[in-house]
């Protein structure tokens, strides 16, 4: 195998393993924090409870998310040198203020969060927790900086053989950040809030504490039906975006080699063969694509080979149609599991508002299956955004296989790629092990079974 | 000055404030096995550091990402050049990052011994192969024209570089051993200390070795010898008066003083180094230089007002930490 794929396999590997802890993260611990300011205003203990037990599991998976995200960092240098000469100089710096800004304030006040429950006033802990939160989201926003910079490049110029920043808030501002970051966060409180109905919706149907349960099963299915709702309309935004900036990616996520109709039909299943260049079976749904593409029903969008003419034209000769299918099947997927999370969240909410939830075991049933819902669609995201770049790396400027380290050895990058691998394939089992663990010992109400209940400075009559 | 000059400090900044707050929480990670005798002593060292392990830890990463932002050719060179070792100290990281996480979360003692020995062999590892990187820099490492290094074996192993290893690997032990004797309470206390008393001398016997060995592999004392031989001095002072303080019991000074060698020790890594960057043993044609490597006036000029902004609220905040957490760790209500 050459170096060029398996660094890109180590790549896709590590990232795709990282992110399945970062959105968890930040969907978990907001709704921590919104329970322990339940609890803070509110005084009642149920809250404090709830923030506690979520809270374990939120540390359990931000440890995890953490470590992972120290080999993101180093893996530009060390696995793409030639990309990190590059671009350095715009993409050094979101990653550099990610960590003096967003890593320093998320790990320093975690640490303050789980050792200070008996050190620091309610409010003081409560803001540690907040901090946390806002830190979470910050380390999204930067990172996601430098990536919209591979998407749309946008603040510098090319020169000593590079790209040179000349516009920082350019970079901040990049319409490509302002569609992507929104996106993003909305998965991501999604993700921390299916797993919490999730968990909740088996714990209801096995009848344990159902009151602690019902109220997180509540509050998990509001934001997961807010973030669903957001995820779309913020994922519509970027889809015409996309027409703007990248049209090769949305042709290929429709696998449409030839212009479209006017007005384009949308497939919802084809065959594609990407040696031939053709489609051998479509399902088409009138009209959608144009819906898709201009948010009108109007309009055609144009093939891959028209668009590799164009850009053979503009770039030189070379491939320019990224892999088709992968493409194709990863969008359907993730707006598949989309669709599948805001239904599922309205009908909670209607069971509950109909007082049916206890009593409908299916119902309750798919909610546990559902956990996995945007994990597989938040993969599939990220699958389609870069591998719908491919051959670019910073589309545009370089091409990934130009972007490799030229002195890394395939013998190396094995040993590398199978240790990760190794490493990742123990955590996630012990991660998963650990899950389980706390979710069957639920919520402990006695103080001997739970040391960091015996610390808790709420107990001591803090409110008088 | 110029913007580059001053992120070369800054960079070495970061280097410091790193071995000196990470040091000693890799140094209590292994006291962790030579230490502590039973779990619960275990249990009260891993708390020790419990708070603050993580944000240490990010000044390695924001030392990382100031170093790709301000010398994107540094970052790439030295990153790309040091795969291998990077690798290991990655997979560390991550064993000992978790570990501390998992150790607590079941009851059984074979779960606890075996988080327990990662967070070991994850202390171990790091500064020894941060020793070893950065005195096979100092060295000079195969660089060509291209920046690219292509190196062999004895390039990152050597008796200087492996020198240099166990010479980081032992200040951070020591340093670790100090900030025990300041966390903690009774028995595990004395024996800190008097684990120090012993440890101090292998400290400065190392130290002699690496610095002797320097003379011969090195340009230290040809360079810039009017900062670097005085620097050299007040390390070695610094690090025998810990044995009279240790003798005479006063921990916060011996602390202190340990801290302060660790952090001159790097300190002369970077002194010795400037302007260059990474040192090519191949012709001084292929350097890497603050000026060669750095990006570009606009990049730099950005980076340094957000520094600027960012860094004292950090490092107040830091401190407010171990402002909160500034108890001794007495066996009671620990988390970890």
């Amino acid at each position: 195998m050459s170096e060029l794929i398996l660094a890109r396999l180590q790549f896709g590997t590590t990232t795709i393993f990282h992110f399945s802890f970062v959105p968890m993260s930040i969907g978990l611990v907001f709704f921590v924090a919104l329970m322990e300011t339940l609890y803070v205003v509110k005084k009642q203990e149920v809250y404090l409870k709830m923030a506690k037990f979520w809270g374990h599991l939120f540390l359990i998976n931000f440890a995890v998310g953490v470590v992972t995200g120290i080999i993101q960092e180093f893996q530009f240098g060390m696995n793409w040198s030639e990309y990190s000469r590059f671009v350095g100089d715009v993409f050094g710096a979101p990653l550099a203020i990610e960590a003096l800004l967003a890593f320093f304030m998320e790990s320093t006040f975690i640490g303050l969060w789980i050792f200070g429950w008996k050190k620091l006033s309610p409010k003081v802990h409560l803001a540690c927790i907040w901090l946390v939160a806002i830190g979470t989201m910050l380390s999204a926003l930067w990172i996601l900086a430098a990536n919209s910079f591979m998407q749309e490049p946008v603040g510098f110029v090319i020169q000593n053989r590079r790209a040179e920043m000349n516009d920082f808030f350019a970079l901040l501002t990049n319409p490509q950040l302002l569609v992507e970051y929104p996106h993003v966060i909305f998965g991501a409180l999604a993700t921390g809030a299916f797993f919490i109905a999730g968990v909740s919706a088996f714990k209801i149907r096995k009848n344990l504490q159902v009151d602690i349960f019902k109220k997180s099963f509540n509050i998990a299915l509001i934001i997961g039906l807010i973030s669903g709702l957001g995820i779309s309309i913020s994922g519509h935004t970027q889809a015409q975006h996309l027409m703007e900036t990248q049209p090769m990616k949305m042709a290929a996520s429709e696998g449409l080699w030839e212009d479209s109709e006017d007005p384009a039909a949308w497939s919802a299943f084809a065959i594609i063969e990407e040696e031939t260049q053709r489609n051998t079976f479509e399902l088409n749904i009138p009209y959608a694509l144009s819906f898709l593409a201009y948010s009108k029903f109007e309009g055609n969008v144009p093939g891959m080979n028209t668009l590799q003419a164009e850009y053979e034209a503009t770039y030189g000769e070379g491939n320019y149609i990224p892999p088709v299918n992968a493409t194709f099947w990863s969008f359907r997927i993730m707006v598949g599991a989309g669709g599948l999370m805001i239904l599922l969240s309205a009908v909670g909410l209607f069971l509950t508002y109909r007082k049916k939830l206890e009593t409908s075991k299916f119902y309750l049933h798919t909610m546990v299956w559902l956990i996995a819902f945007p994990f597989v669609a938040n993969t599939a995201g990220w699958v389609m955004t870069e591998i719908g770049r491919q051959p670019w790396t910073v589309f545009g400027l370089m091409t990934t296989s130009a972007a490799v380290s030229p002195n890394v050895s395939t013998q190396a990058l094995l040993f590398s790629l199978i240790a990760f691998t190794l490493v990742y394939a123990i955590l996630a089992i012990v991660l998963v092990y650990l899950f389980l663990r706390e979710i069957r010992k639920g919520v402990v109400y006695s103080t001997a079974e739970d040391p960091q209940v015996s610390i808790d400075p709420f107990n001591k009559g803090a409110y008088r | 000055m110029e913007l580059s000059e001053l992120w070369f400090i800054l960079v070495a900044v970061l280097f410091i404030g790193f071995f000196f707050l990470e040091g000693f929480d890799f140094g209590v990670g292994m006291a962790t096995r030579t230490l502590a005798r039973n779990d619960i002593e275990r249990r009260m060292l891993v708390n020790t550091i419990g708070p603050f392990w993580d944000a240490n830890e990010v000044w390695l990463l924001t030392a990382g990402g100031a170093i790709f932002a301000a010398f994107p050719h540094w970052y790439a060179t030295m990153f790309s050049g040091y795969y291998i070792p990077l690798v290991i100290v990655l997979l560390a990281l991550i064993g000992r990052g978790v570990a501390f996480e998992f150790r607590g979360k079941e009851k059984a003692q074979q779960w606890k011994n075996s988080w327990d020995w990662v967070i070991f062999i994850g202390s171990v590892l790091p500064p020894f192969l941060f020793g070893v990187l950065f005195t096979s820099i100092l060295r000079g490492m195969p660089i060509d024209a291209n920046m690219n290094i292509y190196a062999g074996f004895t390039d990152y192993v050597n008796v200087y570089s492996v020198i240099g290893g166990i010479t980081v690997t032992l200040l951070c032990y020591l340093h670790g051993l100090m900030f025990v004797t300041l966390k903690t309470v009774g028995e595990l206390r004395e024996r800190g200390r008097k684990q120090g008393q012993k440890i101090i001398y292998a400290v400065l016997a190392s130290l002699l070795l690496f610095v002797g060995l320097s003379y011969f592999e090195t340009d230290l004392f040809t360079v810039r010898a009017g900062v670097t031989i005085p620097l050299i001095g007040l390390i070695v002072f610094a690090y025998s008066s810990v044995i009279i303080l240790l003798a005479k019991k006063r921990d916060a000074l011996s602390f202190t003083m340990s801290g302060l060698g660790i952090m001159m020790t790097v300190g002369l890594l970077f002194v010795a180094l400037f302007p260059r960057v990474m040192i090519s043993s191949i012709t001084s044609a292929n350097d890497l230089t603050v000026y060669s490597a750095a990006s570009g006036d606009y990049s730099l000029k950005v980076m340094t007002i957000v520094a600027v902004t960012l860094l004292p609220f950090v490092i107040g905040y830091q401190i407010w930490s171990y402002y909160v957490f500034r108890k001794r760790v007495n066996g009671k209500d620990m988390i970890y």
